[in-house]
């Protein structure tokens, strides 16, 4: 499926999907969107990427196995988790927030930062599942 | 229409049982496909079914002023769908290895090839 | 007292970790410190005891079941204790030398400890469920030592026969003691004591008291539960002395002596054990006359013995306490004897058929003293303590209340085949001329002799000065279980009684056997026509039916076949469901909301049934790839139009990917066959949409309900004041329900896992086997 247009158009497209899946991210706690969709629709961008220039060219891009991007993104939900027992001595899971809204984001607080764990994991498990696939395919 | 929906969902339960029930390794998994669609569903449905109200609290306001869709399920499904992806392709990628190992599409025969190795 | 017990666990554990070096070389004697050091810590108490300072101890285990660790040292627990660490201690030092470079000496030394501390733990508990967790654990450790030489399957068929009867005894013993603690409201023995009217006059005391049977009758043998014994005569020598003999099936008559207090003097009690054990001591008895090989005999005299136990409890008088008290003590020091001389002949003239012995006192005098010794006190001529003890089974018998002459008659006839069986095991094989092949046979070592030489002259000791025995372990016995003790006092010569003539007579009868009837094959083989219609047969045939039931079984049900799984679930769930749901639905359609539907609405049903029909009947799999994809979709756009947006979103990414998935490994998979027949194919059609609809009624019925949304009107209401989230389904998912949340994509990381896993880490032993 190496055709030209495909790749040009997924050379454009993967920065693009990239940042929508980023902005479903972000506007999860308001609107619909949220860290499991955000992080399937990266890995759709990663995927198609792979198919229009190879798997090669997209492992060069991501620069790492993709298997490292689930320890990562656990650990930043547990540690957002974890933070208010560390920290405030609260429960754990406790919902922290700031007092002031950002603009764009709106209020910032640890559910964000979980579930930007989530999006991390999902793409991790997402990406590490269908590059083994088509790796030993 | 949660009559017509009750309805689809016994269809769905019929044709993933039904698939599951061949010998055929990719049937099977498509059956698994189809029967965790149909649980998804069913799910959905049980939760009640409204038309045009997200559960999303609009604009201006910090409570529900109208009617809204149900969260609980819908948070159950959000989960279930993610994981039955882990499933699926857990499932697809055992079975093509069995596949390699044993060499047959047939369950049954993977069955007396087991025996035989034992 | 709690250490005391863990010690032999606690040693068993290190030896597993060092004890191959350890016990293998020149320390094989090291582990006897342990019964050694326990013996000695156990005798100290005599002092206690003997002034009736019975000692308790209580650590708490389980509470909220009433299930304590809570340990008594009286006079029965007291005699246990002894038997199991002295004679563990000798039995100790004689399997370092009998299994003397053994490759698997640890492991054995492991069992022991184990076996030793479980006995112990279970003669020490005060609370029936411990004793229960104990009682199976002696159960499971001489599983272990009868099938030590695990390379014979005779072996091993013995050991599974064994750990089957005593295992189900067990549980026997778990029921008997729920259903006790039940009608009392405790499992303390010592609380169940103070409420003996109650369990008495309890409608469920029979079931009890038969429960209570089925344990102790397994465990120590008894008539039909026999059989165990003699196959449990497979283990190496040192197991038979201690588990066998001494110790283990003792644990039977201990738990009858224990509870006979609470649960005696009725005359369902009195009378089964009567019959029972009245039974097992003359058919063994009998039983061991014919045998040509010595631990058989042994086996089988044990077995009577055990019986004469069970039949002195039975009497329930304080005679016969008394008897089977000192009967107890008795047997243990002469049977472990025998069995340890048995096992030195084994070990150095490598038979133990007696047909063939002959002389040996040549070659091993010591070990023939011991043996002469065994068989003076097993026949229960004077001086030995078994004078004694025959004695007082007499006196136990002949002055029962009723059939007092039967019962004695009973009693003699036991004593004359166990005599005679004494003097053929104890006597023939060291006297008259030694064979020729015998005439090479090597002196054994000390360890070897030392144990049965001491354990026999212990048997003169007791037998000449009883008093010794009388204050620090018979009397306590008695107190124990609640009779006076006030008037006993054991001595060897009585005067000219009745009980003197019976004594005389025995001996006489028993020497006369000896003479008369010579141990040989034939006689043996007269006995062994009858093993047809013996309980071992029976129980066998059963067990056989029972196995050819279960293979059956486990071929119509556990094929092995995924789809008769599933396939006999569905069936059963649909036949249960049908069945309640056959009184009728109460949903009634609404016709009326038809009118509401959309257009687009009813296109999506229209797609979805048209997808869901093309993946059943696909012929290839790319067919069925792309009508898997439409129907996800369609599913999709439901989501849509039912205000689930985040539904839609994750849906169609899943979709999308798992398509992807499907192309990607689409053309490696094995092809779209058709391998079903018609018929198998309608009837599969069928149950599907059987299941398809009861799926659809109980959707419905469900629907006929009033919705409960408490929770979600909680997080509807919560949402923003608390979590500053207005997306309510998002909320849920990394605020209110986050650690579900954490949980699931950890799940996700483990699949993810596992298809790398699946794929790259191939199993090169597996793979080299293919080839």
């Amino acid at each position: 499926m190496k055709t030209l247009i495909l790749r040009t158009a997924s050379n454009y497209l993967l920065p693009i999907l990239l940042l929508f899946s980023i902005f479903i991210l972000l506007r999860g706690h308001y609107l619909p969107g949220g860290g499991f969709v955000g992080g399937l629709i990266a890995s759709i961008a990663f995927v198609l990427h792979a198919f229009a220039n190879g798997l090669k060219d997209t492992k060069k891009l991501l620069k790492f196995h993709p298997g490292f991007l689930m320890p990562v993104g656990l650990a930043i939900s547990f540690l957002s988790g974890a933070l208010p027992v560390l920290v405030f001595d609260e429960p754990f899971m406790t919902g922290l927030w700031m007092h002031d809204a950002i603009p764009v984001l709106g209020k910032l607080g640890t559910a964000l930062f979980f579930d930007i764990g989530v999006y991390i994991v999902v793409q991790g498990v997402t990406l590490t599942i269908i590059f083994t696939i088509s790796e030993s395919a | 229409m949660e009559f017509l929906l009750a309805i689809i969902t016994g269809l769905l339960y019929a044709a993933g049982l039904y698939m599951m029930l061949r010998r055929s390794l990719v049937k099977l998994i498509i059956g698994l496909i189809i029967i965790s669609n149909g649980a998804n569903l069913l799910i959905f449905l049980l939760g009640r079914i409204t038309k045009g109200h997200p559960p999303i609290i609009p604009k201006g306001s910090e409570v529900f002023t109208e009617i809204y869709a149900d969260p609980v399920p819908q948070a159950l499904i959000l989960t279930a769908i993610v994981i039955s992806f882990g499933l699926q392709s857990f499932a697809i990628i055992l079975i093509k290895r069995a596949y390699q190992a044993v060499k047959t599409d047939d369950l049954d025969e993977m069955n007396t090839i087991e025996e035989d190795i034992r | 007292m709690l250490i005391a017990i863990l010690t032999g666990f606690i040693f068993a554990i290190l030896l597993f970790f060092g004890g191959k070096r350890l016990v293998i070389n020149k320390l094989a004697l090291l582990p006897t410190l342990i019964p050694l050091g326990l013996f000695i810590y156990f005798i100290r108490f005599i002092g206690d005891i003997s002034n009736q300072n019975f000692i308790y101890k209580t650590y708490e285990w389980i509470p909220s079941l009433g299930v304590n660790l809570s340990f008594t040292l009286d006079g029965l627990s007291l005699l246990f204790t002894l038997l199991i660490t002295g004679i563990g201690t000798l039995v100790f030092a004689y399997t370092s030398s009998y299994l003397k470079g053994h490759p698997y000496l640890d492991r054995f030394y492991a069992y022991l400890s184990v076996f030793m501390a479980a006995m112990l733990g279970l003669v020490l508990s005060d609370n029936l469920i411990s004793i229960f967790v104990f009682w199976e654990l002696t159960s499971i450790s001489s599983f272990f030592l009868i099938g030590f030489n695990n390379d014979s399957e005779a072996s091993r068929k013995s050991a599974l026969t064994a750990l089957g009867i005593t295992g189900v005894g067990g549980l026997l013993l778990l029921a008997g003691g729920l259903v006790l603690g039940n009608i009392s409201g405790s499992f303390s023995i010592a609380e169940m004591l103070g409420q003996k009217d109650l369990i008495q006059g309890h409608e469920h005391y029979i079931l009890a008291a038969c429960l209570i049977f089925g344990a102790a009758f397994t465990k120590s043998a008894q008539f039909p539960f026999h059989f165990w014994l003699p196959g449990a005569m497979k283990a190496p020598t040192p197991v038979s002395t201690y588990l066998h003999s001494a110790t283990m099936v003792k644990a039977g008559i201990y738990l009858l002596f224990r509870l006979s207090p609470l649960m005696g003097d009725t005359q369902f009690w009195n009378t089964t054990l009567m019959i029972v054990g009245g039974i097992t001591m003359l058919y063994a008895a009998f039983h061991s006359i014919f045998r040509t090989d010595m631990k058989g005999i042994l086996a089988y005299t044990t077995i009577s013995a055990l019986g004469i136990l069970v039949f002195l409890i039975g009497l329930g008088t304080q005679e016969s306490y008394l008897a089977a008290g000192v009967f107890i003590i008795v047997h243990a020091l002469y049977k472990a004897t025998f069995f340890m001389m048995t096992g030195v002949v084994d070990h150095q003239a490598k038979t133990r058929n007696v047909t063939e012995l002959a002389g040996l006192r040549k070659v091993m005098l010591p070990v023939a003293i011991a043996g002469i010794l065994a068989a003076i006190s097993n026949a229960g001529i004077p001086p030995s303590v078994g004078f004694v003890g025959k004695d007082l089974i007499y006196e136990g018998t002949f002055h029962f209340e009723h059939s007092a002459i039967l019962l004695t008659i009973l009693a003699v006839l036991t004593n004359v085949f166990i005599s005679y069986a004494g003097y053929v095991a104890g006597i023939k094989p060291f006297v008259g001329k030694l064979p020729e092949k015998f005439e090479k046979v090597k002196f054994p070592s000390i360890f070897l002799w030392l144990p049965p030489v001491l354990l026999g002259s212990l048997g003169f000791i007791f037998g000449l000065f009883p008093v010794l025995i009388q204050d620090a372990l018979v009397k306590p016995i008695l107190w124990s279980i609640g009779q006076d003790a006030a008037e006993v006092h054991l001595k060897l010569w009585h005067g000219f009684t009745p009980i003197l003539g019976l004594s005389a007579l025995t001996i006489g009868a028993g020497i006369l056997l000896y003479f008369l009837l010579k141990p040989s094959q034939k006689l043996e083989h007269s006995i062994t026509r009858f093993e047809k219609i013996s309980p071992k047969s029976i129980m066998e045939g059963v067990n056989t039916v029972f196995m050819m039931f279960s293979a059956f079984w486990t071929r119509t049900f556990q094929n092995g076949y995924l789809r008769n799984y599933v396939s006999t679930i569905i069936l059963f769930l649909i036949m249960l469901m049908g069945f309640t749901l056959i009184g009728g639905t109460t949903y009634h359609i609404d016709y009326a909301s038809f009118a509401k539907l959309t257009i687009y609405e009813i296109v999506i049903l229209f797609v979805l049934v048209f997808a869901i029909g093309l993946i059943v009947f696909a012929k290839s799999r790319l067919a069925a790839v792309v009508a898997t994809g439409i129907m996800g979709y369609s599913i999709c756009l439901l989501f849509v139009f039912y205000s689930a947006p985040d539904l839609a979103m994750t849906q169609f990414a899943i979709d999308t990917l798992t398509v992807i998935l499907f192309v990607l490994v689409l053309y490696r998979l094995p092809k779209y066959l058709k391998l079903s027949d018609f018929k198998v194919r309608i009837r599969d059609g069928v149950l599907s949409i059987a299941f398809g609809a009861l799926i659809t009624i109980l959707a419905l019925e469900v629907l006929a309900q009033p919705v409960n949304s408490e929770i979600s009107d909680f997080y509807a209401k919560n949402s923003y004041l608390l979590a500053h989230g207005k997306n309510v389904v998002n909320v849920i998912l990394v605020d209110f329900r986050g650690a579900d949340t954490m949980v699931e994509i950890s799940v996700l990381a483990i699949s993810a896992i596992g298809v790398f896993g699946l794929l790259k880490l191939r199993l090169k032993s597996v793979e080299r086997y293919q080839k």
